[in-house]
């Protein structure tokens, strides 16, 4: 990181709104859900202070429909929930992405469910958003900053996969100071070249205005693809360790790759030639890196909190070369936003040395009924 | 091409297409009444002076065809959600004038919660509902405000309000929401009428530029290919059916919500002033 | 033949043929043209009497109409 900066204690929330507000986001709409109710808390105190404004939805259906308002009139905007939220936000989010919107979206998630749906493109149609996947706050800080930058330089939603451990988690962590550079934004409505022949149309059906070039639908749609395929080109991103020698490399991300982590530094620690892959995009997800590092293994383990969806990724990566076997599970607490049993170092470890050995796993920690 | 030609000693009193349109040309049915709604609210923002300051956000329906011809700057938004993409344009572009356009299977089956909440937390924005209480995109199918006894394509022997449900008076009810600042009912079933609902749209946009809250304006339309009617018993069929429910007139003036009756009273007045002035010879207020 | 008080263009081509103008002209000043536009719509056509008081231009859902008064009124002269 380059130039100013300021340290503080912060909650993850908290760090992604400094973070958010830092990069020049000035709108936020949100409707309050756990683990996401602390970000529309944190963006309803701050955007007033900096003269941005904060909405508080009266569901996500509107939030969505707002932060595209204010993407179109060309804000730094942003929006997000938790999965469930965002389900409900999933057609407008399809409709953004094919208007060539650069909304940013938080995805505070209850655990690891909902994978599918923020990499398999929020909705319907042929469309994908950027996904960033924070480790820890640190790197959730750094990760709100690039979101803004991508999703202008490409004109494409990006979103940033958080979950209930990064939302409450307090870590100390780095913010720059220096301002964002928000580039201009030409084809935003401004309103004002209306009567002149040539105002602006904001569409995600590939119409323009009479008398401008129209590329139609189809026309439209390839290009948003095409458009895609540069971009999984471009921005996959992988974050690799002690693999080189590894028999066994273990794959996840997001908050509980730091588990996977320590457990595998635990394990090299009792002589086992164990690695870690975490992608940091969730997509384009970095196939060719996991690929590179797998083709030297002997088996691939996926730990995820969930039934298994990270793992048809990892699969289609490795694409036999080695074996994959899932590690992880469904895993909450009693209230189903938190953390279960299964994110614990030595669990995770007994789990990856059991697969690492090619015995079976032990069963999955139950984390008790209701309170 | 010009049918005939005006003779010289005369002063234009209406161009034919308005200025705010970059063409005239349009895929709408013969006999449609959405184009004349459109033509009111362009006129009134001409008239406001304020085009060079006008943002539009268009639902989905058949006058979604307005937003490629429409000479404002345009968000095209999805079925429904119209108003909560404006309030986040003018909540980033306070000194804009923003307007939704919204049919009434848009605005109030499919995004219903939306134009409520908008106009509650009174949202210095315009909603304009073009209502002519069917679906006309998809052939002519019951919306939420199809008129009980109304021909649809899914209530074939009209509409049954005890299988069906009874129509929802949109106008009616934002008028008693407190955000809602000025709301009006218009119809374009006779020139008179079209010139009442410019003005109603004229006014919907001061109170928006004055800042006093939320504006409404409802349009009820002829669809004569939704209704299954010839063009010509469009206006007639509007009148007797759709009008006699969503009853036209300002429902809410200066905070003050005004009651069927009252309205019912002040259209026959107008109604008879109207024909009057036309038989005198013209409507000299007309934009 | 006294001055007319009014008149109108018709941009015949861009007529549908809905024919709302027609009863909407308080003169009856206009009849539909037994005739064809090129997209085969029948159009009004002006008879003498048109007070330019524009209610055609006001239902005409084409834009079709333009609508003029004499500068001076007939009468008035
Ligand atoms: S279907 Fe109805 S609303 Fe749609 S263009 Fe035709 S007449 Fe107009
Ligand atoms: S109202 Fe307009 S479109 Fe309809 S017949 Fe008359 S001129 Fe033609
Ligand atoms: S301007 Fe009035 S009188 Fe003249 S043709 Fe039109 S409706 Fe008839």
């Amino acid at each position: 990181m380059s130039g100013a900066v300021r340290r503080a204690l912060l909650e993850g929330s908290e760090a992604i709104v400094e973070a958010a507000v830092g990069a020049g986001c000035r709108f936020f709409a949100g409707y309050p859900m756990t683990p996401f109710t602390e970000l529309l808390e944190h963006f309803s105190r701050r955007l007033p202070e900096v003269g941005g404004v904060c909405m508080n939805a009266e569901s996500e259906l509107e939030a969505v429909g707002m932060a595209w308002g204010a993407v179109a009139a060309g804000a730094r905007a942003a929006t997000g929930s938790t999965g469930q939220g965002l389900s409900l936000m999933e057609e407008a989010l399809s409709e953004i992405t094919l208007a060539e919107l650069p909304l940013v979206t938080f995805l505070m998630a209850r655990g690891q469910q909902d994978y599918h749906q923020a990499t398999r493109g929020l909705g319907h149609g042929d469309t994908r958003h950027v996904v960033l996947a924070p480790v820890d706050v640190h790197e959730a800080v750094a990760h709100t900053r690039s979101a803004f930058e991508i999703a202008d330089a490409w004109r494409h939603p990006v979103m940033i996969y958080g979950d209930y451990l990064l939302a409450h988690t307090r870590e100390s962590v780095t913010l720059p100071t220096e301002p964002a550079v928000v580039p201009d934004r030409p084809w935003a409505v401004d309103g004002t070249l209306g009567g002149t022949g040539r105002s602006r149309l904001i569409s995600p059906l590939g119409f323009a205005k009479a008398g401008q070039h129209s590329p139609g639908i189809e026309a439209h749609q390839r290009a948003i693809a095409a458009k895609q395929e540069r971009i999984a080109a471009a921005e996959a991103r992988a974050d690799v360790g002690a693999c080189d020698d590894a028999e066994t490399i273990v794959v996840a991300y997001g908050t509980p790759a730091r588990f996977v982590r320590a457990a595998v530094a635990e394990l090299r620690r009792g002589g086992h030639r164990i690695g870690w892959f975490r992608p940091v995009t969730l997509w384009p997800f970095p196939g060719d890196a996991l690929a590179d590092a797998a083709g030297r293994a002997r088996r691939v383990l996926c730990f995820e909190l969930s039934a298994g969806q990270l793992v048809d990724d990892v699969r289609l990566a490795v694409l036999g070369a080695a074996p994959v076997v899932p590690i992880g599970g469904i895993s909450t607490d009693s209230s189903g936003f938190g953390v279960g049993r299964l994110l614990d170092t030595e669990v995770v470890a007994t789990r990856i040395l059991a697969a690492h050995r090619d015995e079976p796993l032990p069963p999955l920690p139950d984390s008790g009924g209701l309170p | 091409m010009t049918g005939t030609s005006p003779p010289a000693d005369v002063r234009r009193i209406g161009v034919a297409v308005p200025e705010l349109l970059l063409t005239g040309a349009h895929h709408m049915c013969p006999g449609c009444g959405e184009p004349l709604a459109v033509r009111g609210f362009l006129e009134a923002i001409q008239a406001l002076g304020v085009a060079r300051r006008t943002i539009a956000v268009a639902g989905i329906g058949c006058y979604t065809s307005f937003s490629m011809t429409t000479d404002v700057d345009l968000v095209q938004a999805l079925h429904g959600r119209a108003p909560s993409v404006a309030t986040g344009i003018k909540r980033v572009r306070p000194d804009a004038l923003v307007y939704t356009l919204q049919g009434d299977g848009d605005m109030v089956n499919e995004g219903l919660q939306e134009v409520l909440h908008t106009a509650a937390r009174g949202e210095r924005i315009t909603c304009i509902l073009l209502n002519n209480g069917v679906f006309g995109e998809t052939g002519g199918h019951m919306t939420a405000t199809t008129v009980p006894g109304q021909r649809t394509k899914n209530t074939l022997e009209g509409r049954d309000p005890t299988v069906h449900g009874h129509p929802i008076l949109i106008g009616d009810l934002i008028a008693r929401l407190d955000g809602a600042a000025y709301v009006a009912r218009g119809s374009v079933h006779t020139p008179g009428a079209v010139a009442r609902t410019t003005r109603m749209f004229r006014r919907a946009f001061e109170t928006q530029l004055s800042g006093s809250g939320f504006s409404f304006v409802e349009v009820v339309t002829m669809c004569p290919t939704g209704w299954f009617v010839p063009t010509l018993d469009g206006p007639t069929y509007l009148h007797d059916t759709l009008g006699a429910v969503h009853v036209m007139g300002e429902l809410k003036v200066d905070g003050r919500v005004r009651s069927t009756e009252e309205l019912r009273a002040e259209n026959a007045r107008a109604e008879a002033d109207a024909a009057r002035r036309l038989a005198a010879g013209g409507l000299d207020e007309v934009p | 033949m006294s001055t007319p008080r009014g008149t109108v263009t018709i941009d015949v081509e861009a007529c549908k043929g809905c024919a709302l103008c027609v009863p909407a002209c308080p003169p009856q000043v206009l009849s539909m043209s037994p005739d064809r536009n090129r997209a085969g719509y029948h159009y009004p056509v002006l008879a003498d009497g048109c007070t330019g008081c524009a209610a055609c231009q006001l239902i005409c859902p084409d834009f079709v109409f333009e609508v003029y008064r004499a500068a001076r009124p007939a009468g008035v002269r």
